[in-house]
């Protein structure tokens, strides 16, 4: 420690009080700006978002009605319009039984992975090696996934089906599942753990009565979030469950999906049957909005 | 204090506490400065590293039965970390380790064979910063209870009440017991982790600087509760707090830089220290 304290004087002189004004103003300009640059990249981005649903809603509700819910596919011929009008029963039902299986298949899995990433594997090679291949599938191209289930479940068995399908979506949503559980699991304060642990709890009574009950509606989140995500997944089935123009809900044989089923009747050529792709990309575009407000709604709610 | 205890209620405890020597820096030590020689905990010769970090060196404490002993010195001293080898929270880190001997009841619980659920159910511990579970106030006192004993419902229901109640806190709760325990106050709320570590029924708490997150009138009243809970309960108290530690405490411990450097009766250590380096703490030389 020195003995000599350095002094410093409280009142300004003329040129000290000029650059603080000086900086006053720069940093007021600034703040402009920058709040500016903030604004205009907020509408880009809305603008576009904005764009594509105003469009969605406009061509999607032409030929959105209780047939196109109610029907599966129906042909058509270029300028007939006495054939009756088809509609995307097939898709839903096969999209609802694909994603449904698909979450319950890569649910579980991806809770006990991320819970074995948080709670027991925190700093561990083992653990930081599973971490990031869980974090390399979060972002592969999902048509890897879907030739990886077409070399393990449709070559062996020799067909398209609903149940590789399925599995891919499940692949699709374990690496999901497993970054939002371990997220959740790792904003719990230590402190918490140890008051469980200093109760004379084993391990695993604190992970499952208290840590995922702090971390619930986290959890249920990403599940949610992962759904929203496997809904309008349409390349990994293109190679499992192929698409069928039938209501299907044997496993076992090619299954239809919306994506799949907008992909093809956009493509189609037909004016019918392309309005009614449009419907199709609504009713996801809405579905997935659901589920996008419902996991928001959770984790607003969470204790 | 005493409300519905199903023990049987010892009014001894009503003897009002004596206060009158004036103690260092004008602080109120407790007076009564005999020290029950029945050990609770006996700590010999231990050491304790945080990997190659030796941060305990040779302590030797004893901690007498039914009595709050205080362990004060600066940060870093090593209190804290004495606090977690007496429970065996260290163990869940792997790199830490201790060796020496810490006895109770004849046995040494730094051994590997300690079943360590057990140890915690007897040594139980109170944190520094409030640590409700994420559920009802009745579920918290509860979880802990049924990790050790099955009881009936109404069994339960008693034992919940019980503990609320030796924490000081039931006649705030008891109209909600069924909500989420997250809404209590802090001060509230570390007297709930309170009652949850009585509800197990231990024989030593620990108490990692109860008061530090809490206000002043939080911090009274906890105080005051650890004076009625001595009665049944051999207390260990980490604190920053001096006068918190003069007010609380029968015995006191100083540490310094992993080294027990003085454990004498609460009014002894803060009137009349022994060590050099104790004197300059408390008079606020350093820390």
């Amino acid at each position: 420690m020195s003995t000599t304290v350095p002094t410093v004087s409280f009142s300004r002189t003329e040129a000290e009080a000029r650059t603080k004004r000086a900086l006053g103003l720069r940093r007021g300009l600034t703040d402009r700006l920058i709040t500016a640059f903030c604004l205009v990249a907020t509408v880009i981005g809305l603008f576009f978002l904005a764009s594509i649903m105003i469009t969605l809603l406009g061509r999607g509700l032409v030929a959105l009605d209780w047939t196109v819910l109610s029907s599966e596919f129906r042909p058509t011929r270029y300028g007939d319009d006495s054939l009756p009008k088809g509609g995307l029963l097939h898709a839903i039902v096969g999209s609802l039984i694909q994603t449904a299986i698909g979450t319950a298949i890569g649910t579980p899995i991806g809770i006990l992975v991320g819970t074995y990433l948080a709670e027991y594997a925190r700093q561990s090679p083992l653990g930081n090696a599973i971490r990031f291949v869980s974090d390399v599938l979060l972002s592969a191209p999902s048509i890897l996934i879907g030739l990886f289930i077409y070399q393990l479940v449709v070559l062996p068995m020799g067909g398209f089906s609903g149940i590789a399908g399925a599995l891919a979506l499940a692949v699709i949503v374990i690496p999901v599942v497993v970054r939002t559980t371990e997220d959740m699991l790792q904003l719990i304060p230590n402190t918490l753990r140890e008051a469980v642990i200093a109760l004379g709890s084993p391990k695993w009574k604190m992970v499952t009565f208290v840590c995922y009950k702090a971390a619930i509606s986290g959890i249920v989140t990403g599940i949610l979030l992962a759904i929203a995500r496997i809904a309008g997944e349409t390349a990994p089935l293109l190679l499992t469950s192929f698409g069928n123009n039938v209501l299907s809900t044997d496993l076992s044989t090619a299954m239809a999906s919306l994506p799949i089923a907008i992909y093809q009747q956009a493509n189609s050529g037909f004016p019918d049957l392309i309005e009614i792709a449009w419907s199709g990309a609504l009713l996801i575009t809405a579905g997935v909005l659901l589920i996008n407000i419902l996991a928001r709604v959770l984790l607003r709610n969470r204790i | 204090m005493s409300q519905t205890d199903s023990q049987p209620s010892t009014e001894s405890a009503a003897v009002p506490p004596a206060t009158g020597t004036a103690g260092f820096g004008g602080m109120q030590a407790r007076s009564d400065a005999k020290l029950n020689s029945v050990a609770r905990i006996s700590v010999r010769n231990l050491d304790f590293y945080y990997g190659d970090n030796k941060a305990l060196k040779g302590i030797n404490l004893e901690l007498p039965d039914r009595q709050v002993t205080g362990m004060i010195g600066p940060s870093g001293c090593g209190k804290s970390t004495l606090l977690r080898v007496l429970n065996r929270m260290f163990s869940l880190y792997p790199g830490q380790r201790a060796e020496g001997e810490v006895l109770m009841d004849g046995r040494n619980m730094i051994s590997p064979q300690v079943d360590l659920n057990e140890l915690r159910s007897k040594v139980g511990m109170v944190f520094q910063k409030p640590t409700p579970f994420p559920m009802t106030i009745y579920d918290n006192i509860a979880f802990g209870v049924k990790l050790h004993e099955k009881l009936a419902k109404s069994q339960m229901d008693e034992r919940v009440e019980w503990a609320l109640s030796r924490a000081a806190i039931w006649d705030e709760v008891k109209d909600r017991l069924q909500t989420s325990a997250m809404g209590l106050s802090g001060g509230q709320q570390q007297r709930l982790c309170i009652a949850r570590t009585i509800a197990v029924r231990p024989e030593v708490i620990l108490f990692d600087e109860p008061t530090s997150a809490l206000d002043p009138i939080s911090t009274l009243k906890i105080e005051e509760l650890i004076d009625e809970l001595k009665r049944d309960f051999t207390i260990c108290i980490v604190t920053h707090n001096m006068q918190q530690a003069a007010r609380c405490a029968d015995q006191v411990a100083f540490f310094y830089l992993g080294e027990l450097i003085e454990v004498a009766p609460a009014a002894q250590l803060f009137t009349k220290p022994q060590q050099q380096k104790t004197q300059e703490y408390i008079t606020g030389r350093f820390g």
